[in-house]
């Protein structure tokens, strides 16, 4: 697989990340060279391995349903370029 | 037990300009879990709290914060999926589902795309005309809500609130076996009820705790029974989703007005192209949503901060042996031992509460003539003064003296109802005694009276 400026350059803005024109080509070259580091990991033969999923053995945490948290809208808040009467405001995206 | 057989209703038919078309319906149920707290954090669920107060780091998406799941939610999620006669996935894993908008602070939703807890289950849904048919469920997984966004405060800006974000929705995810409005209506109705006798969502609409998302496309006769036998999608025409709709009446007009576009198309030599739209209940019409298209790409990927759930038998069978008494075997069980109509049954079954109450009236007694007094008599008024069966203006035990009275003739109906018919409603004798004072002496009411000072 190959990634090109046009791909690059599409990921890029799915990730909300800028990037100038001029650098596209670069970024599709180290896009390349991890999905080739990646094909080289394909070739390793991983018939009836189970995925690992964590280094060690331990079960996933799990909390009761107890409301533990919240009532802190000013901290909620606080980084808000923006905010009105509670709200977070942002400019209008509306369909 | 009775078992209850259903002939299959008949497929809509909807004839277009040139032929006749039938249509093929999909649902994804988003229904919230009823719990206190949200899947992944702390923050209260409860609806109608002041903006971003029911709130945690994690739910807005502050950078470290980790998720730790809720287990209620694991919980309710299995007791659906029981519910819904499916089967359970003891190893189910979550993954995230990558979009930009700003009520989604994470910049993800937590979602179940690859492992989803609960498989293939299968729901009964009646259309009242004495036919039925079982629309087969695909899946039912877990995810996070995304937040609230209001946007009629401020020409310029969009507000939002984060209340929702982060709580608990299960996505049930049924086979296109559905093939009108009416039945994509009822199927709703059927999930509802039924998730509201096991307690694992309120199914309130208006607040958005149960919204659905429909796949609709069109076929030509025969067509789409060639894609039971194959289960080969190629016989079905190409599908759009129209997102989001929270009322029953909506979804209906929604699917016909959508069906009806999809015919014009493809009789004009068009073809329909796949995608998400929108339904404008004003207008009538169904809109495309570009800017979802363009979103689209969500690059799924197993979410690294959540180690895959497993969950034991054991623990699935202890939820399985509190399951109550669903409502096709309450339903069945009404018409056996009471003796009563499908129509009735269904009537008395449709909500739990309802059926309590019906089961107290009734018990001893003769449940024909008991059905008939709790649906016509007291259902009908509390209809027409908009209570619930909660302010009912009489206890379900005094019903069923006065349903024994009227049975063993010491009443007649008349004054039963009459009785029901008192204007100020307050519970116990005390209202029947000012009734009685009231209307003077009277010997069949004091005997009434008599009889029900227990």
């Amino acid at each position: 697989m190959s990634i090109d400026t046009e791909t690059a350059r599409k990921v890029a803005k799915l990730a909300r990340i800028r990037v100038e024109d001029d650098a596209l080509p670069a970024l599709a070259q180290e896009f390349n060279a991890i999905l080739g580091f990646i094909e080289q990991l394909n070739e390793v033969d991983v018939d009836g391995v189970e995925p690992m999923t964590s280094v060690t053995p331990q079960r996933l945490k799990r909390r009761d349903d107890v409301v533990t948290d919240g009532h802190q809208q000013d901290k909620v808040l606080a980084n808000a370029p923006d905010a009105r009467e509670g709200f977070f405001a942002v400019p209008k995206v509306v369909e | 037990m009775l078992d209850l057989t259903y002939d299959a209703p008949a497929p809509k038919v909807i004839s277009g300009a040139r032929e006749d078309w039938e249509l093929v319906i999909g649902l994804e149920v988003h229904a919230q879990v009823a719990t206190k707290a949200k899947l992944f954090s702390g923050a209260s669920t409860l609806f109608g709290a002041e903006p971003n107060s029911n709130v945690a780091f994690v739910d807005a998406g502050m950078p470290g914060m980790l998720p730790v799941i809720n287990e209620g939610c694991i919980a309710q999620a299995v007791r659906t999926g029981l519910g819904l006669k499916a089967a359970i996935n003891l190893r189910s894993a979550f993954d995230r589902k990558n979009y930009f908008y700003p009520d989604l602070p994470q910049g993800y939703q937590i979602s179940q795309l690859y492992h989803p807890i609960v498989g293939e289950g299968e729901v009964l849904v009646e259309l009242g005309d004495g036919t039925a048919r079982v629309v087969r469920i695909e899946r039912i997984h877990l995810e996070q809500d995304a937040g609230k966004s209001i946007h009629d405060m401020d020409p310029t800006m969009s507000f939002v609130d984060l209340n929702r974000t982060g709580v608990a929705l299960m996505e049930i995810v049924s086979r296109p076996d559905i093939r009108g409005p009416e039945e994509a209506a009822a199927y709703v109705v059927k999930l509802r009820q039924i998730m509201r006798y096991l307690g694992t969502c309120d199914g309130n609409m208006q607040n958005g705790n149960l919204r659905a998302d429909v796949n609709v496309s069109i076929c030509r006769p025969g067509d789409y029974e060639k894609y039971q036998e194959t289960q080969d999608f190629g016989y079905l025409g190409t599908r759009c989703e129209i997102k989001n709709m929270n009322s029953m009446r909506f979804i209906q007009a929604a699917i016909e007005v959508e069906a009806r576009r999809q015919i014009a198309i493809v009789e004009d030599g068009g073809t329909v192209v796949q995608e998400t739209r929108l339904y404008d209940p004003d207008k009538n019409e169904t809109r495309s949503m570009r800017s979802k298209e363009e979103a689209h790409d969500y690059r799924y990927f197993p979410d690294p901060d959540l180690l895959p759930l497993e969950i034991e038998q054991a623990w699935v069978d202890d939820i399985a042996s509190s399951l109550p008494e669903l409502p096709d075997d309450k339903k069945a069980r009404f018409i056996a031992d009471f003796g009563l109509s499908d129509y009735d049954a269904s009537v008395l079954t449709a909500d739990v509460t309802n059926a309590a109450y019906f089961e107290e009236v009734a018990e001893g007694r003769d449940g024909k003539l008991a059905a008939n007094w709790v649906i016509n008599e007291l259902f009908g008024r509390l209809k027409k003064d908009e209570r619930t069966i909660a302010d009912s203006p009489i206890s379900a035990a005094r019903l069923g003296q006065i349903v024994g009275l009227i049975k063993s003739g010491d009443i007649s109906g008349k004054i039963a109802k009459d009785v029901l018919a008192r204007p100020t409603p307050q519970r116990s004798t005390n209202w029947l005694r000012q009734s009685w004072v009231c209307d003077g002496l009277n010997c069949v009411k004091r005997k009434l009276i008599h009889a029900l000072r227990v």
